[in-house]
């Protein structure tokens, strides 16, 4: 229940940080995970677990969304430049990764706050 | 709180936010760039986007409105100047901001203040900024803003562009930015009409710079005055002049005094110059006509237009109307300058190509010693000013370039400047961009003109790069002029660098406009030009520069056949194939080709050739085999000819000096390869051509001429693949009307019908949005590769509910 409440959480906080990009740099996504991991309880592993699975699923699903109402247009473009052959599922899946890290190590450091794990 | 691990994680995840968050060689910051709140995700414009807008500023006098059709063409509505080009400058910013900003880097040499000062092993400050602040491009724009302060009307347009364009960039946001500024890792900034003057400098350079005097110089020295001569004559046979042979001038202008020691100096010191200088296209020229009614099946002129110019994307034009009170007018703008600048009204359309003058010298210069203090100059010694450029270098400190002025201009090349020229000697430029001039006020002139009196008189506002403006108006009007202010040259000045101790050298005056080449309502019934000589010899001024011998031939050949021209059947020559120097040179190839010296693989090469119509359309074999076959002829035969063994650069001579030196004379006195004991003949050159033809032909799976070549056309930065177009299904050449060649080609077709209500088509092979995450980014350059053509539509204030105005963007005071 815990790990599901912190893993919510960081959704909500992250798709706080997307909604408010005009004002909020991109890596107060990490923030949303820290405090997200330091208020609900979780063992470390679990944290950051949590922080990494929310932030990369928001930024899959968001990809994801954005690609289909842009019909592919970009990522197949960025896909070359980056350069992964083209491949824009694979650039999807790398965005996930990257903000999943992200996420999870500012879990990980917000899990750290408390005393005690649950 | 557990403070070592906390410690621990909080270090790691900080540094790996500020790794993620920082451009790492030429690795974006990955995680901005990957982020879906701020990187290239929110560059990925929704299929269906809405463009329609309210736009509040304080700048504007009246409200503006303006329609978008579903080409993303904005047709701008309003009550004044100033308030239409604050609207121009705002769409200008939102279709095209990274580009016009980095066009404005590149034009001023700023490009290591985002670059660096190397990618890879390039020296981005010495191959590109230096030579750029040291050609004057900084002191021309400089120049240009002084002129425009004593224009007011022209302040005015510049200022509220530059308004507009601010507007834009004032509520973007970085999540906003174009994905360029992310992928580099820098912000836009503040626009200012210093950034337009710089712009429309640019295009002198890359259409009125004449760097090859060095070359040339080496050739000279090399070769000996007379067979240089021969090599680089003066004036083709074939040439077909922009206004024809057998015409008389009667010019006011002084004519220019030859300074009675050229001959003496030009043997006495040979120069060596070795230097490796990145030039514009030679081939930026292009192709433009006006037929007159007497010649249309309407009975009204037709004008056709296109400038031939490197492509990229996003492309250099911007297709827009503008609508006020005094003017209704429809065409091209570059993005960086306000008003249109290729295009038509309700009463006139006018159209251009590139003079290709020379009005880029370059004298030597010597200075009394190394401090470079005084310099000499008729037998003084001359003190030097100085001028210093700042050139801001990303990640390091400044470099301050300090160049010396003459009475010249800039000292472009000097010992502390070598990373093009190596010989330690001073060269100062003399260029004509360089002077005072705001090209602005012609085109905002040609935007409002009524007729030919108001169409004369804003080209003459145009003083650089020499243009052929080509006009037509509603009421049958035709007419043609060489327009810019052109130095009086005596024949053979500026062609090689000039003694800078010698005033006699100088420009002598300035050709009156008055006496620049014209032709209005000419009985042929049609006006024309393609980068030929505008005249031939007769003209009693020397005209410089290269020239192309063949479009101009083919175009006036076609022309002077056609009677009850259609729209169609100028689209169809505006995109023709036809190589009339392949007709030109097939029968010499074939009378002098040795067939049984041929080996069986040439001998089929030779066979497709016979059998070829001599189109370069994309599907030809026979082109390809030609192109090869040609370039190894003549590879062969000026090779040895021309090389210096000290390796400096020389200049390769033009095609049409080989083809016509061979038809007059088989033994053409280049020919004989000079490093053999035997005397070689023009069959055996032109059969071991096509031997080696066979062989370097050998490995190509498929020999037709779109599959030869890759016609592409690249990103703005050294073609980002993914950004970029690659291998387009398109024929065409040099020496071509479609003069599409593998970068470089038709950059905006456009034919204007002068009937009452006005009919006109173009394309341009790109989009009207920069943005490559835009399906409108290069909604244009299949149709454009096929040689199809958009309506052009002429929106009137009725039009306002036609369904074809998709979007609407509104401008009000707030």
């Amino acid at each position: 229940m815990k790990f599901i409440a912190t893993f919510i959480l960081t959704i909500m906080l992250g798709y706080v940080v997307y909604v408010l990009n005009d004002v909020l740099p991109w890596w107060t996504v990490a923030v949303a995970a820290f405090i997200a991991a330091a208020i609900v309880p979780l063992k470390p592993w679990a944290s950051f677990l949590a922080g990494f699975l929310g932030v990369a699923l928001l930024w899959w699903v968001l990809a994801a969304v954005i690609d289909n109402a842009n019909a592919g247009v970009m990522a197949m473009r960025m896909a070359e430049v980056l350069p992964l052959e083209g491949n824009k599922m694979l650039l999807i899946i790398i965005t996930g990764v990257v903000g999943g890290l992200v996420g999870g190590l500012a879990a990980l450091t917000g899990s750290f706050t408390r005393k005690k794990t649950a | 709180m557990r403070i070592l691990p906390f410690t621990i994680c909080a270090i790691l995840t900080t540094g790996l936010v500020v790794a993620l968050n920082s451009k790492l060689g030429t690795v974006p910051p990955l995680g901005k760039m990957l982020s879906p709140s701020h990187g290239l995700w929110q560059n990925a414009e929704a299929a269906d986007a809405d463009f329609s807008l309210d736009i509040q500023s304080p700048y504007l006098k009246a409200p503006v409105e303006v329609y978008l059709d579903d080409r993303l063409v904005p047709h701008v509505f309003a009550q004044n100047d100033p308030d239409a080009y604050f609207a121009q400058g705002y769409l200008h910013a939102k279709f095209r901001l990274w580009q016009m900003q980095f066009q404005v880097l590149a034009a001023g040499g700023r490009l290591c203040e985002v670059l660096g000062e190397k990618v890879g092993d390039n020296s981005v400050l010495e191959k590109h900024d230096r030579k750029f602040r040291r050609m004057g491009m900084m002191l021309a724009a400089e120049n240009s803003v002084k002129a425009m302060n004593e224009v007011p009307e022209d302040k005015a347009a510049m200022e509220a562009y530059a308004a507009g364009v601010n507007h834009y960039i004032h509520q973007l946001s970085p999540a906003q930015y174009p994905i360029e500024f992310k992928l580099l890792d820098y912000a836009p900034e503040e626009w200012t009409p210093f950034h337009s003057a710089l712009f429309l400098k640019y295009m002198s350079y890359d259409l009125a710079s004449d760097l090859d005097d060095f070359a040339m110089t080496n050739l000279r020295d090399h070769l000996g005055k007379e067979m240089f001569g021969k090599a680089f004559p003066a004036q083709a046979d074939s040439l077909d002049p922009i206004s024809p042979k057998g015409t008389v001038y009667n010019v006011q202008t002084p004519l220019p005094v030859k300074p009675a020691n050229v001959d003496s100096l030009e043997t006495a010191e040979p120069t060596g110059i070795a230097y490796e200088v990145d030039k514009p296209d030679p081939d930026n020229g292009s192709n433009n006509w006006v037929v007159g009614g007497s010649r249309t099946a309407s009975g009204r002129p037709i004008l056709c237009n296109d400038p031939h110019l490197g492509l990229n994307l996003p492309s250099l034009w911007f297709e827009i109307q503008l609508v006020t009170p005094e003017y209704n007018t429809y065409g091209v703008s570059f993005p960086g300058a306000p008003s249109v600048v290729i295009g038509f009204n309700d009463s006139i359309a006018w159209g251009v190509t590139n003079a290709m003058r020379d009005v880029m010298d370059f004298y030597e210069v010597k200075f009394r010693d190394s401090s470079m203090n005084e310099y000499l100059y008729n037998g003084e010694w001359v003190k030097t000013e100085w001028r210093t450029e700042t050139i801001r270098i990303r990640g390091k400190a400044d470099y301050i370039d300090k160049i010396p002025l003459t009475v010249w201009g800039p000292v472009m090349y000097d010992g502390t400047f070598q990373s093009e020229l190596k010989n330690g000697k001073a060269y100062a430029i003399r260029w004509k961009a360089i002077d005072n001039s705001l090209e602005l006020g012609a085109f905002k002139g040609l935007n409002r003109a009524k007729n030919y009196e108001d169409y004369l008189a804003a080209i003459r506002l145009f003083k650089c790069p020499g243009q052929n403006f080509v006009f037509a108006s509603k009421t049958d009007t035709i007419a043609w002029w060489q327009q810019a202010k052109f130095p009086a040259k005596w024949r053979g000045q500026g062609d090689f660098v000039m003694p800078g101790w010698d005033s006699t050298f100088r420009w002598q005056g300035i050709i009156a406009d008055d006496d620049n080449v014209h032709m209005k309502n000419p009985p042929r019934g049609f006006v024309s030009s393609a980068n030929q000589l505008p005249a031939d010899s007769a003209y009693p001024f020397y005209l410089g520069g290269v020239h192309d011998v063949y479009r101009g031939v083919i175009i006036n050949r076609l022309l002077s056949a056609k009677t009850g021209v259609t729209v169609d059947s100028m689209k169809q020559m505006q995109t023709d194939n036809y190589n009339i120097f392949a007709e030109m040179a097939r029968t010499v190839l074939l009378n002098n080709v040795q067939e049984n010296e041929l080996s069986s693989a040439a001998k089929l090469l030779l066979d497709d050739y016979r059998r070829w119509n001599m189109r370069a359309d994309a599907g030809e074999k026979g082109m390809t085999i030609f192109y090869t076959w040609w370039n190894n002829f003549a590879d062969t035969v000026w090779t040895d000819n021309i090389t210096r063994k000290d390796g400096l650069p020389v200049p390769f001579p033009h095609d049409n000096t080989l083809l016509e030196g061979i038809i007059r004379d088989s033994a053409f006195v280049f020919v004989d390869n000079i490093n053999t004991p035997a005397i070689e003949t023009l069959p055996q050159m032109l059969t071991a051509a096509l031997n080696k033809t066979a062989e370097d032909l050998k490995t190509a799976k498929d020999l037709s001429w779109s599959a030869f070549r890759n016609v592409r056309i690249s990103h703005l930065l050294s073609g980002l693949p993914g950004f970029s177009r690659m291998h387009l299904p398109i024929g065409g050449g040099a020496k071509i009307i479609n003069a599409t060649k593998e970068t470089h080609g038709p950059s905006w077709r456009v034919i204007v019908h002068m009937t009452d209500k006005t009919e006109a088509w173009g394309v341009y092979p790109g989009g009207q949005s920069g943005n490559p995450g835009s399906k409108y980014y290069d909604q244009f350059v299949d149709q454009w590769a096929k040689g199809g053509y958009n309506a052009l539509w002429l929106m009137t204030a009725n039009d306002k509910q036609s369904p074809k105005a998709k979007w609407k963007i509104t401008f009000s005071k707030s």
